[in-house]
């Protein structure tokens, strides 16, 4: 069995990972619309397959400031995943869980910080938990992290992660609940062999 | 008044007065200024990751420290600046995500560190750097002088 690149990967399955992207997104989703008691209409969720050098522009200009949650992924499989929000997106997501008027925008605070990595907890969770139900693989997500700043600095560390083993990423784009226009991007970034673990377990002949 | 070039992620360009160059949102990625103050050939290059041995898929040799800044100052030499002359400026490399451990997470120091050891192996002499912290940056060479602003979300534009 030969050692496949992630490019060759994502070439070969796009459907497969598309699929794991929709299902993934879409348990993710259903729980922050649970969270926010919102009513539910989620858009399927958009799956592109970019390259890396684009990633800085995928979500916008590349210095509009976007906030950024970051999670380890490990036990089974080995990585980290990425929640991504644009700026107005994260103060309406906030701004309904503190109970606030809709279009407060002052800066966040300590405690809205961390009702964002609150929200990262909840996403990535889904997200694994749908990716695991799928394999049989025991994903667990670590602590979340988050930054608040340019798109293109953020999207970098992902950039980097993929450029290391490709010139491919792939992104996941959702709206969330449609009287608060949420706009979300996924992104999951496997390390090693873990691409070739999940596909493996999916039955795929790897 | 000259054009301000951009220079996207994994690329790099090569400019004259009046004209300057700019790359926009350097997270962990390095941001490589280099200039000639008296031919006032300027060149800028975004790389994302330090070694392109290091990496199977090594095609785009803008994408690393090692050939990168390599292309650049050859690329400024056939624009007719004089290497003895060119002096770089660094910034970027920051730790987006404050999560300690693994690879990614270091990468812009390996980064910067990368960069630095490239300029000396190829006797440019580094005169200002602006590395590393938490925050991504917006760089700007400025042909003409040589000035590198570094413009941050909720900081002053500074000059390095």
């Amino acid at each position: 069995m030969s050692k496949m690149s992630l490019d060759e990967i994502n070439q070969m399955f796009p459907d497969v990972l598309k699929e794991i992207g929709n299902i993934g997104a879409g348990n993710a989703t259903t729980a922050i619309a649970n969270m926010l008691n919102l009513r539910m209409d989620m858009s399927v969720p958009n799956v592109e397959l970019l390259n890396v050098e684009q990633i800085g522009t995928a979500i916008g200009a590349e210095d509009s400031v976007i906030v950024g949650i970051m999670l380890g992924v490990e036990t089974d499989i080995e990585g980290s995943m990425m929640f991504l929000m644009d700026l107005p997106s994260a103060h309406r997501l906030v701004n309904r869980l503190m109970m606030r008027e809709a279009d407060y925008n002052e800066e966040f605070n300590e405690m809205d910080l961390s009702a964002i990595k609150e929200i990262g907890n909840i996403i990535a969770g889904a997200y694994l938990s749908a990716l695991s139900g799928m394999t049989n693989l025991t994903i667990t997500p670590t602590v979340p992290y988050v930054a608040i700043d340019m798109a293109a600095a953020i999207l970098s560390v992902p950039a980097i992660q993929f450029g290391m083993v490709g010139d491919k990423a792939l992104l996941i784009k959702t709206e969330i609940g449609d009287d608060l226009g949420i706009n979300g991007y996924y992104i999951l970034m496997p390390e090693g062999d873990s691409y070739e673990k999940i596909l493996r377990a999916l039955g795929l002949p790897i | 008044m000259g054009e301000m070039i951009k220079v996207g992620m994994a690329d790099l360009k090569v400019c004259k007065a009046p004209d300057n160059l700019t790359t926009i949102g350097l997270g962990s990625c390095i941001g490589i200024a280099m200039y000639d103050p008296v031919t006032k050939v300027t060149g800028l290059a975004h790389i994302m990751l330090p070694d392109s041995t290091q990496i199977r898929n090594n095609s785009n040799i803008a994408k690393f420290a090692d050939t990168g800044i390599k292309k650049l100052l050859d690329d400024m030499i056939k624009a007719g600046a004089s290497k003895n002359r060119i002096k770089a400026k660094i910034a970027g490399g920051a730790k987006m995500f404050d999560m300690g451990g693994s690879n990614t997470i270091n990468v812009g120091q390996r980064n910067a560190e990368a960069s630095r050891a490239k300029l000396k192996e190829l006797g440019i002499s580094l005169i200002a750097e602006d590395c590393g912290l938490n925050f991504g940056r917006t760089v700007e060479i400025y042909s003409e002088n040589g000035d590198f602003l570094i413009k941050a979300v909720g900081k002053t534009p500074y000059k390095i």
